[in-house]
């Protein structure tokens, strides 16, 4: 293997790995208005990411930076190119950064707390969905090609992202991440709003497999690929199954389906896409690929190095902090009076 | 595309995305200083009470960890527009570079940036979930993670002051990596972290003494707060002096990998041997030739040789250098910028240093009964090191200028080919709104923390078992 191989499957598991863990973030976040009846609730679903949000956030620089130094045309093209929907996705993770943050902190400085909350928690909203939608519209577009010129410069315009495949693919994951974090919750909280969880992973996890089987059967209709079929077939059946764990009450079982779910989904999506990493709608010569879009050998030998000392290492570390804070969080745990 | 206003269309790219970078640098930059220097401080705060179980060491760690973090959140995110501003804005200098200068960005994610997420994270919610000893290992492993990430941004920055490491491929048109040991222990590097943490020691120093201050002006928790304001004055003073020390090795090197900026620095328009340091310099208004200085001589030559009579190359001979080297062209940055901002940022360090020295003494031998603008003096001072700290970098990447790369890359070649003008004032004003607002919300949070001081803990028996020691 070589090693642009090997640093296409690791800004490929770089992703994944964002996507497994932001992605229930995001659920969380849009389950707010749904879940949280009062100023409790709420908080209690806060708290069940409160660790680990930032963390988890962490993923997204790393895999730019990855993409960076492994493949700067990849990195150079698709970053300029999307560059309306990165700063709407930027907008959002600051929103929400800030409003985990801050809702809390309003009465220190003499705000209406109610206010100040209701404010806050909207960002967080907005702040969880936006991205969790713009994410796939990306991903369904570097699959799918966009206009690039003989320069990889893109040619299109915000619009040209918004074509019907690409819509589909942001409303899959969308609704992916949000059927994750709802299985998240009832994973990490107990009592009534666990149940009022499981009840709502059910009817939006059965959306998500309308929307996710059509997307994936026009995948592969358009970009077919052996590997890009067998990830996509194992992700629809284990969303089913993890569905189904989770209408058993079985939530352990629900939210380690999902993450399979995910990292085969997303992996067929890098599976279709290879070798191209950005195909050129305009003309299949224009495309970027793992071998003209790469750093020089010495890099990625260097970076190799790096990444496999690296990873596994993060790995365990980032495990402990989810060992150390595995309980569960429920009304209970919430102090009264500190924020 | 869609009709757009003639006026909107002839925006430029490159001027805005220039606005755009320096706007979003200066003010993520605001935030990491604090961090890097609070953390350090904080840990050291905490090791002190877990070696002497005093309780004024814990509350201390409680406050300023407190402010450390409300800090660190923006620095988060704000960090990941950086990140993301390369690709965006700047996508042909990503393609020049990538191969060299991704390649530290790619290791502070790996090997620094993930671990400082993840500890700052056990950090803060491990508060009576881990022992003692376990809990105050996470402050000192997110200290060293932050350490570790600022070396790497640094020695990415340091490749666009003096590009090192590396050989052109003619053929992909790129620089590409050829020793990433010469990479990471770039000169300017090696010489801008000391510089880099000493200085944000001063800036976290200042804002614990300014804290401190506020309560004892009010003789409120005077016990903590006479401790803290001693401890953030010290570090001060420690910060200060490293702060010097660092920055005449960070001369030297300016000197010999950017002799332009050095002389920009100093509006030196000739070649001198041996050269003055002007503390105040009136110059002609087309900035050719000066009217009036105060001088000192020989210093110009000692801190740029560590000889007093040294020869230090003047603007007009490196522009000539530069033009039979590359072509004809301005390779002066703004003298006034340069000039100013050099001499700024000394004064506002030299300032922040004397204040420092001058309250230890006054505090010295447990005396705390000091006239009200005295206590204000303190308050005040805070930000006076982080303004010398931005406007440090102001220096640094102005004095680069023309130049994206050193020598390799001008900052107009490298801005993204595909994007235009509306889209860039678009991000522009989005920043700019998102920004402005963060910071208003951001200060009044930090006053408020700082204006209550120390909380009293519930005793631990009082706290339900089950509870979140720490929650949203």
């Amino acid at each position: 293997m070589q090693l642009n191989e090997i640093w296409f499957l690791i800004v490929g598991f770089l992703f994944i790995g964002y996507f497994v863990l932001d992605g229930f973030d995001f659920g969380v976040g849009m389950s707010l208005p749904f879940l949280g009846k009062d100023d409790t609730d709420r908080r209690v679903l806060i708290n069940t990411i409160g660790p680990v949000w930032d963390l988890n956030e962490t993923w997204v620089i790393v895999a730019g930076a990855s993409l960076f130094a492994a493949f700067p045309e990849w990195y150079a093209s698709l970053f300029s190119g999307f560059y309306l929907p990165l700063l709407l996705i930027l907008a959002a993770l600051i929103a929400r950064g800030v409003a985990f943050e801050y809702r809390g902190k309003g009465h220190t400085i003499g705000a209406n707390e109610v206010r100040w909350k209701a404010t806050f928690d909207w960002m967080i909203v907005v702040g969880s969905a936006l991205p969790a939608l713009l994410w796939g519209v990306a991903f369904a577009n570097i699959v799918q090609g966009v206009p690039l010129n003989i320069d990889h410069v893109y040619t299109g315009t915000l619009f040209t992202l918004l074509n019907p495949y690409g819509l589909l693919g942001g409303f899959v994951t969308l609704t992916l991440f949000w059927t994750h974090g709802l299985i998240f919750i009832t994973l990490k909280t107990e009592g009534e709003i666990k149940v009022r969880a499981r009840a709502l992973a059910t009817k939006v996890g059965v959306v998500t497999t309308l929307l996710a089987a059509g997307f994936l059967v026009w995948t592969l209709v358009a970009h077919f690929s052996v590997l890009g079929f067998i990830l996509a077939a194992l992700a629809a059946v284990s969303l089913i199954a993890g569905l189904f764990a989770n209408f058993m009450n079985r939530e352990g079982i629900a939210f380690s389906l999902l993450v399979l779910t995910i990292v085969t989904a997303v992996g067929s999506l890098f599976a279709s896409l290879f070798p191209n990493v950005f195909p050129s709608s305009t003309n299949a010569a224009y495309s970027l690929t793992i071998e003209n879009a790469s750093s020089s050998q010495y890099t990625l030998t260097v970076m190799t190095w790096v990444a496999v000392f690296m990873i596994p290492l993060v790995l365990l570390y980032q495990g402990w902090t989810y060992w150390v804070f595995k309980k569960r969080v429920s009304r209970k745990s919430i102090p009264a009076h500190s924020h | 595309m869609h009709a757009i206003p003639a006026v909107l269309t002839e925006l430029s790219a490159l001027d805005l995305s220039r606005w755009q970078f320096g706007l979003t640098t200066v003010y993520h930059f605001l935030f990491v200083p604090l961090t890097i220097g609070m953390v350090l401080l904080v840990a050291i705060m905490q090791t002190a009470w877990v070696r002497t179980d005093n309780v004024k060491y814990l509350h201390m760690t409680k406050l300023f960890g407190k402010i450390f973090l409300i800090n660190f959140a923006m620095g988060v995110v704000t960090g990941i527009v950086q990140e993301f501003q390369f690709g965006m804005n700047w996508s042909d200098y990503s393609r020049f570079v990538g191969d060299v200068f991704g390649a530290p960005l790619a290791m502070e994610g790996l090997l620094a940036f993930f671990f400082e997420a993840t500890f700052i994270g056990l950090w803060i919610f491990g508060w009576g979930r881990l022992s003692k000893k376990v809990h105050l290992a996470t402050i000192w492993m997110t200290a060293f993670g932050v350490l570790l990430s600022a070396y790497f941004i640094l020695a990415a920055n340091a490749f666009m002051q003096n590009p090192v490491g590396f050989e052109i491929n003619e053929a992909k048109n790129r620089a590409e990596l050829v020793d990433i040991g010469a990479v990471l222990t770039n000169i300017v590097a090696l010489n801008q972290f000391p510089h880099t943490i000493t200085a944000s020691l001063m800036f976290a120093g200042a804002v614990i003494a300014s804290v401190s201050a506020y309560h004892l002006k009010r003789n409120q928790q005077v016990s903590t707060m006479r401790t803290s304001l001693r401890f953030g004055l010290w570090s001060v003073i420690v910060g200060g002096i490293g702060t010097a020390i660092s920055g005449d090795g960070l001369g030297l090197a300016m000197v010999q990998t950017q002799p332009m900026k050095m002389a920009a620095a100093e509006a030196l328009y000739n070649t001198s041997a041996p050269a003055s340091f002007s503390i105040f310099t009136l110059g002609t208004p087309d900035g050719k030739s000066e009217l009036f200085s105060i001088r000192i001589p020989n210093l110009l030559s000692y801190l740029s040789t560590h000889t007093l009579d040294g020869e230090v190359e003047g603007l007009n001979d490196l522009q000539a250098q530069y033009v039979s080297a590359f072509g004809p062209g301005d390779y002066m940055p703004i003298i006034w910028v340069t000039y100013w901002a050099f001499r700024w940022m000394i004064a506002l360090g030299a300032l922040s240093f004397l204040i420092a020295v001058v309250g230890l003494w006054l505090t010295r031998k447990g005396k705390l009964e000091l006239p009200k603008w005295v206590w204000n003096v303190a308050i005040w001072a805070a930000p006076l090191p982080v303004l010398g700290i931005s406007i440090g970098w102001l220096f640094t990447e102005m004095g680069r200028q023309p130049w994206l790369v050193f020598k390799l890359m001008k900052t107009a070649d490298g801005v993204s080919p595909g994007i235009n003008g509306v889209d860039v004032l678009i991000s522009l004003i989005v920043f700019t709104l998102i920004y402005g607002v963060l910071a208003v919300v951001e200060m009044k949070l930090l006053l408020a923390a700082a204006q209550k001081g120390i909380e009293e803990e519930k005793s631990e028996d009082a706290a339900d078992a089950d509870q979140l020691t720490v929650a949203y």
